[in-house]
């Protein structure tokens, strides 16, 4: 009697997943498929799923003729810098707020909360002022060092609730064992943050990944370039040359995603050892 | 194996006191039981003892050292937490032999170390699983395998059988006596259980609102409580307690309500008039039929155990509970006589709730 | 009362460097990420809001000057302001809104175990990996009837009478941004409901079952009471941060067609780069952080009221 019923209910629930599949993947599915589209089929063909001819021409030509993989190679130092700077940072911080209460803890909470609610763009030109004469408008390192700021709040946030999930008996435990306070941290309380962190450092290394906004007003140069701003880049030099910077678009994701792919397991299991408590 | 002083210790977070100046010695090897209600201090005082809290004031010494500024790990003392506080990252045989292994013990001994805790306990074959994949009453003895494998001074017991069902935590009840006989470590121990308390202890601490009300051997506590909260705490069922005042006349007697006497085995040092409560045991509440000397009684309740059967009477406007080892002793709705036998009543100041005599 | 505890309770004995010690352990910890947020946020923040207070004009030397409110008794008069406000509330609103719906759905099909599960979950979340920017282009070009498919299903499917750029269309362009930010953003509501979902203790649900509760009856007494620490404070923090979010639309409309897309976080941008008035930016900026002061505040006071009567 419940079976067909049963049924039906299976039937829905993997064909909505696919509906969600399917929606997730089909405008990345047309990065490529305009990436792979020769020119002059560009407009003429535009609508169609799939050119009547593809070409792997405009690939070719970001990755030989443009200044793309030295972009690539400067966002891949920017990003994972910031990553792992701001998880170390994070990791230590939010275990001090997870574990202690001390006088003006309230505060420090207070001032990261605000940190998260203006606009960024509000600081661009002091944080330009403030950078230049110290030399760092210019280089990766004040990228970085304004990337590891921005998500420090939020990340110091999401260890805090890891850290949280974990009882403080176990640290106890250890010290009684014979730990000490930072032996404890480190052999007991880090290797069970672990997801965790590596939730962080994925949220952060996208975060970086994709910063236009003060990449594009901090650095003038093409050697301090990261890969968004070389993208914006190619509206101007080639009078918008689409198939190009979707390939090079395309290009950049394929870091993204497998680094993605590799802790998005972590992501869910690493949120689920604290969740986002309240 | 070492003593444990502790003197005048105080506790308070801010402005909240916990603990009011506990004073406390517990020789060397000795079953030390701490009960008390939820909130009154133990688990404080024990994180205390085991250096996870500071002192606020008072001395505390592990064979005869003062440890008050010493870390959890300089005191060399052993803990078992309610909720055991496995590392779910390592093994079995990992979670035992970490404290050897921070002390850098060598790895001949470290293995025979917890072998034999393993044959103890009987973990032999679970040495290589992570907790996640044991039973609560597995976890509970790896978590006591843990504390065994070092030999440390003492052992604290934070109620690490009250996660376990009835049947298990009887067993284990069994087990942790057997094991502090083969040991002989000084221990200390937290519990709700009142059994757990009684059969484990050489010594009782029973401690209300931060202080220590009486400390004792458990019959010492069962049978000469020192004040109203330690009678009524243990012992279950719990002991009758009617308020009267005492008269010196005839020997000395109790006058409760609606008139009622109740003579005692002779005068109490105490003067006439003064306000006390008369505490008894339903065990050794007497019931008969009406008609013999006693106070007329009618029965609101029977509960039978088993074991034996609790009777619920109501006389002189209280309720009297009375334990019965037979059975079919009353029925509900009976008229009986109760009667206290001289020799089993408790006399308590009601004023200050201290024993009288 | 405090000093009499301290007396009675006696003095910490413990050697002074100990003391200092232990004291400040939370201190050196929390220390590197509060230097860093505090010179490179807060010290910039401080002078982004003196800005809004100041005649500052990149490119022009003979600007800096104090000149008290009038930045704000500018703004007061701004239409584009005003509308980009109202924007601002439509596109956070059916943003957040959104996003969180379809997150919801999406972690509650995930929930469940099935063949694949992983890979699906992974495919879900991949929108996320793509940088805003690059998604906002991308949505762009689908939204042109020329080289993307989406006006011909519409006109297929009968919503529009042709198949048009929506993106151009006064009444419509603001969806393009909304669907585009709804496509990047369901991730984030998704991993954080799902990882919630997932500590539910799954007896409660057995229990509930016995109890003979329907699914829907499950869902509204164990899920979402559970969800709702969750939800409030991931609800609290995305409207914010949505409410600053410009890069979509910059990318996309930037602003138009006629404002009618433009939001505050996207004017605020316009006035610093394209105008380079700062000054004027900054005002706008300490505007809108004062009315997500507000909101946030008044979320927070909402929950622990609703808390309390529990
Ligand atoms: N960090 C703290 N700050 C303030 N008060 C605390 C703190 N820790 C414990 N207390 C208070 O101290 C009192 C004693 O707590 P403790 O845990 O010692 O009780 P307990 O006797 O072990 O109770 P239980 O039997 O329920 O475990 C309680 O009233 C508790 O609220
Ligand atoms: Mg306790």
């Amino acid at each position: 009697m419940i079976r067909p019923k049963r049924l039906g209910m299976t039937i829905a629930h993997r064909a909505a997943i696919l509906v969600y599949v399917a929606f997730a993947l089909f405008p990345l599915y047309w990065l490529v498929k305009v990436s792979v589209t020769p020119n002059d089929l560009l407009y003429s063909e535009g609508v169609k799923m799939w050119p009547s001819r593809a070409t792997l021409d405009h690939f070719a030509f970001v990755l030989e003729h443009s200044d793309f993989p030295l972009f690539f190679r400067n966002s891949m130092i920017v990003s994972v810098s910031t990553a792992f700077i701001v998880t170390i940072l994070s990791s230590i911080g939010g275990y001090a707020l997870s574990r202690f209460t001390f006088r003006g803890k309230f505060w420090i909470v207070g001032l990261m909360l605000l940190t998260q609610m203006f606009p960024l763009v509000m600081l661009i030109a002091p944080i330009f002022k403030m950078l230049s004469p110290l030399g760092l408008t210019n280089s990766l390192s004040g990228l970085i060092l304004v990337y590891v700021a921005f998500n420090v709040p939020f990340a110091t946030f999401l260890m805090q609730s890891f850290f949280d999930g974990i009882p403080k008996d176990l640290e106890e435990a250890a010290m009684i064992d014979g730990a000490t306070r930072f032996m404890a941290f480190r052999q007991i309380i880090l290797p069970l943050t672990l997801p965790g962190m590596a939730a962080t450092l994925g949220f952060v290394f996208t975060a970086a990944w994709s910063e236009l906004l003060f990449a594009l007003m901090l650095i003038s140069g093409v050697d301090a370039s990261t890969f968004p701003v070389g993208l914006l880049s190619f509206v101007s030099k080639f009078s918008v040359d689409f198939g190009q910077m979707m390939a090079a678009g395309v290009l950049a994701l394929i870091p993204a995603c497998i680094f993605f792919l590799l802790i998005q397991r972590y992501l869910v299991q690493g949120l689920t050892a604290g969740a986002v408590k309240g | 194996m070492a003593s444990i002083d502790i003197t005048d210790v105080r506790k308070a977070y801010g402005s909240t006191k916990i603990l009011h100046g506990v004073d406390l010695t517990i020789k060397d090897g000795e079953f030390v039981v701490l009960v008390g209600p939820s909130g009154c201090g133990k688990s404080t005082l024990l994180r205390m003892i085991a250096g996870l809290e500071d002192i606020s004031s008072g001395e505390i010494r592990i064979g005869g050292r003062i440890v008050n500024d010493l870390d959890p790990k300089d005191r060399d003392i052993a803990m078992v937490f309610q909720s055991y506080a496995l590392y779910p990252h390592m093994t079995v045989a990992d979670n035992m032999s970490y404290s050897l292994r921070l002390r850098k013990t060598a790895k001949e001994k470290i293995a025979s170390a917890i072998s034999g805790a393993a044959a103890k306990l009987s973990l032999t074959p679970l040495m290589e699983r992570r907790p996640k994949a044991l039973s609560g009453g597995q976890r509970q003895r790896v978590a006591m395998g843990r504390a065994i494998v070092r030999s440390p001074k003492a052992f604290l017991f934070d109620e690490p059988l009250s996660n376990l069902d009835a049947r298990l935590r009887e067993h284990m009840r069994g087990e942790i006596k057997k094991l502090h006989q083969d040991l002989g470590a000084t221990s200390i121990y937290v519990t709700h259980d009142q059994i757990e308390a009684m059969t484990l202890a050489d010594r009782i601490v029973a401690m209300n609102a931060g202080l220590v009300q009486q400390v004792g051997s458990p019959l010492d506590l069962y049978d000469r409580p020192a004040n109203l909260f330690v009678a009524g705490f243990m012992g279950s069922p719990a002991m009758n307690m009617f308020e009267g005042t005492y008269r010196a006349a005839n020997g000395g007697t109790v006058e409760l309500a609606q008139g009622v006497v109740v003579p005692l085995a002779g005068p109490a040092p105490t003067a006439d008039g003064t306000k006390l409560t008369l505490g008894i045991r339903p065990e050794h509440v007497l019931v008969g039929k009406t008609g013999l000397e006693g106070i007329q009684a009618l029965i609101d309740l029977v509960e039978p155990t088993g074991f034996g059967t609790i009777l619920h009477a109501s006389a002189f406007g209280a309720d009297v509970k009375a334990f019965s080892l037979e059975r079919g002793v009353a029925v509900r709705g009976d008229t009986v006589s109760v009667s206290f036998p001289v020799e089993r009543i408790h006399l308590f100041d009601t004023a200050t709730g201290s024993r009288i005599g | 009362m405090t000093e009499a505890v301290s007396a009675q309770y006696g003095r910490d004995r413990r050697p002074f460097l100990r003391r200092l010690a232990i004291a400040s352990e939370p201190y050196l910890y929390s220390a590197p990420a509060l230097i860093l947020i505090v010179t490179v946020m807060l010290v910039p923040l401080a002078i982004g809001i003196s800005y809004a207070f100041r005649d500052m004009t990149l490119l022009d030397p003979f600007s800096g000057g104090f000149i008290g409110l009038d930045h704000f008794r500018a703004i007061a008069k701004d239409k584009t302001f005003w509308l980009a406000l109202k924007n601002t509330v439509y596109w956070t609103g059916y943003s957040v809104a959104l996003q969180f719906a379809f997150g919801l759905i999406l972690a509650l099909l995930l929930d469940k175990p099935f063949y694949g599960r992983g890979l699906a979950q992974a495919l879900c979340f991949l929108p996320w990996a793509v940088p805003s920017f690059l998604s906002g282009l991308n949505w762009a070009w689908m939204f042109n009837p020329v080289v993307g498919p989406i006006p011909h299903w519409l006109y297929g499917i009968g919503l529009m009478s042709a198949p048009d750029n929506i993106l151009s269309d006064p009444d419509l362009a603001m969806w393009g941004p909304i669907i585009a930010n709804v496509w990047w953003g369901i991730p984030f509501f998704a991993i954080t409901l799902l990882a919630a979902l997932q500590s539910i203790p799954r007896d409660l649900y057995e229990a509930a079952a016995i109890d003979g509760a329907t699914p829907f009856q499950r869902f509204r007494s164990i899920t979402l009471p559970f969800l709702a620490p969750t939800i409030a404070i991931t609800v609290m923090l995305r409207t914010i941060w949505i409410a600053n979010f410009a890069d979509l639309i910059v990318v996309m409309t930037n602003g138009g067609p006629a404002d009618k897309t433009q939001i505050v976080a996207s004017y605020i941008f316009t006035q610093a780069f394209r105008r380079l008035d700062f000054g004027y930016a900054s005002a706008i900026a300490m505007v809108l952080l004062l009315l997500l002061m507000v909101y946030s505040l008044l979320i927070v006071f909402l929950r622990q009221t609703l808390l309390k009567e529990r």
